[in-house]
């Protein structure tokens, strides 16, 4: 991944799967780093849905998330008939990870590990 | 992979909002643009953070709205210059999170725009790097969620027939390659996969078999001997606890909620479906074996 990835926040509205202080953390460390980023109420939604967003998002090319597991994210987004490109893709995981080990992953610069 | 035509869920665009702080706006501070974005997202909007810094996706044809604090208090009228996307402004000036929800609410009323929220995304999500299309599932769903594409390979057709918060299907599928991203723990969650997992996944099928074959056979059986009794003894009572009993050991089983047996067809239809199912999957590996070995001979004759 060598150019710069778009960022991508799951806010995951319709469940209490991901711990809510990791959200909030997260989305406020993102807001106050002053970078460009993309946030979504609800991947699973989207996914059910095929919302066209999606492949829109896929269509960046890198692209670094904070969502859930790295394996239902890949499946969500090929659901949707948007399959993110396995070398440009970079998913954290809110639900095992720290707030701050996610913002920090996501608000680095310089090149993802995927 | 099924195409979009083929869904069930109907493919509506979603509004999606733009916190726009670039030329001829004004940065929102910090906390007021975390309110918003928690406010838009709580409501089920997307957001677009636009600042300078930083990748975003290009615009596909959802309308946007764009929101910001605008120079002079008045928001720029804006179009696509390709007449594609439908561009809403609004200045966001001296209004509070509430005031600019209710704003972005009332402008997604007018454009007819999908409904955020109301259905509860809880379905099954496929790993075809673990599929074996072995159609378990299949056979397994009475509630038609899933069916066969083109390809004759398992796909999920109709996520909104799901019952929410029934695993049921992923603990029957041996590879352990069904996911509820939103279940409490792994790897029906997403978790990887370790071997020890499809082991578990498998054991609970053993033991389901173990107990007397397919779960619906089980409750057929049950619901069987509860219908003779009921024939011998005429005491709906007695018929009604065991239908019960059969289900709590089943929700116990396999963690399925108690709503979703409830929901169950009757036995006879319950059969109906259950056959129709099989057929549909039974065809499905037929064909693809068909398909096989037409290979093997077209390549042992090229050979």
């Amino acid at each position: 991944m060598t150019e710069k990835p778009c960022l991508l926040y799951c806010h995951c509205a319709y469940a209490k799967v991901v711990p809510e202080e990791t959200r909030r953390e997260v989305l406020k460390r993102l807001n106050d780093a002053g970078v460009a980023f993309e946030a979504v109420p609800d991947l699973c939604e989207m996914s059910a849905r095929k919302d066209p967003a999606l492949e829109r998002l896929a269509a960046t090319g890198a692209i670094r998330i904070a969502a859930c597991y790295p394996r239902a994210v890949k499946w969500l987004f090929h659901a949707a008939g948007a399959p993110l490109g396995d070398d440009q893709t970079e998913i954290l995981n809110m639900r095992v990870q720290t707030g701050d080990d996610v913002a920090d992953a996501m608000c680095r610069t310089g090149e993802a590990s995927s | 992979m099924s195409t979009v035509a083929e869904q069930n869920l109907p493919v509506v665009n979603a509004l999606r909002v733009v916190l726009y702080e670039g030329q001829g706006a004004d940065a929102l501070d910090s906390a007021e643009r975390n309110s918003l974005l928690n406010g838009l997202l709580d409501s089920g909007y997307a957001v677009t953070c636009a600042r300078d810094g930083g990748t975003l996706s290009a615009p596909d044809e959802s309308p946007l709205m764009v929101l910001g604090r605008f120079h002079e208090g008045a928001a720029p009228a804006i179009a696509d210059a390709e007449d594609r996307v439908d561009v809403f402004t609004q200045d966001i000036t001296s209004l509070a999170t509430e005031a600019v929800l209710e704003r972005v609410r009332f402008v997604r009323e007018q454009t007819a725009l999908r409904v955020p929220g109301e259905w509860h995304p809880w379905f099954p999500v496929i790993d075809y790097d673990r599929c074996t299309n072995c159609m378990q599932c299949l056979s397994f769903c009475l509630f038609g969620v899933y069916d066969v594409s083109n390809e004759d390979k398992i796909q999920v057709r109709n996520e909104d027939q799901c019952k929410t918060n029934c695993p049921a299907c992923s603990r029957v599928c041996p590879e352990a390659a069904i996911m509820f991203p939103k279940y409490r723990s792994g790897p029906v969650n997403g978790e990887e996969v370790s071997d020890e997992g499809v082991e578990r996944e498998k054991m609970k099928v053993d033991i389901s078999a173990l107990l007397g074959g397919d779960i619906y056979q089980k409750l057929r059986d049950r619901s069987d001997q509860a219908k003779e009794r009921f024939a011998k003894e005429r005491d709906e009572t007695v018929a009604l606890k065991e239908r019960k009993r059969c289900l709590v050991e089943m929700q116990k089983d396999m963690d399925i909620p108690m709503e979703a047996l409830m929901s169950l067809p009757s036995p006879d239809e319950i059969q109906r479906r259950a056959a129709e199912a099989k057929q549909k999957a039974d065809d499905a590996i037929a064909r693809r074996m068909r398909d096989r070995d037409g290979n093997y001979a077209e390549d042992g004759l090229k050979g």
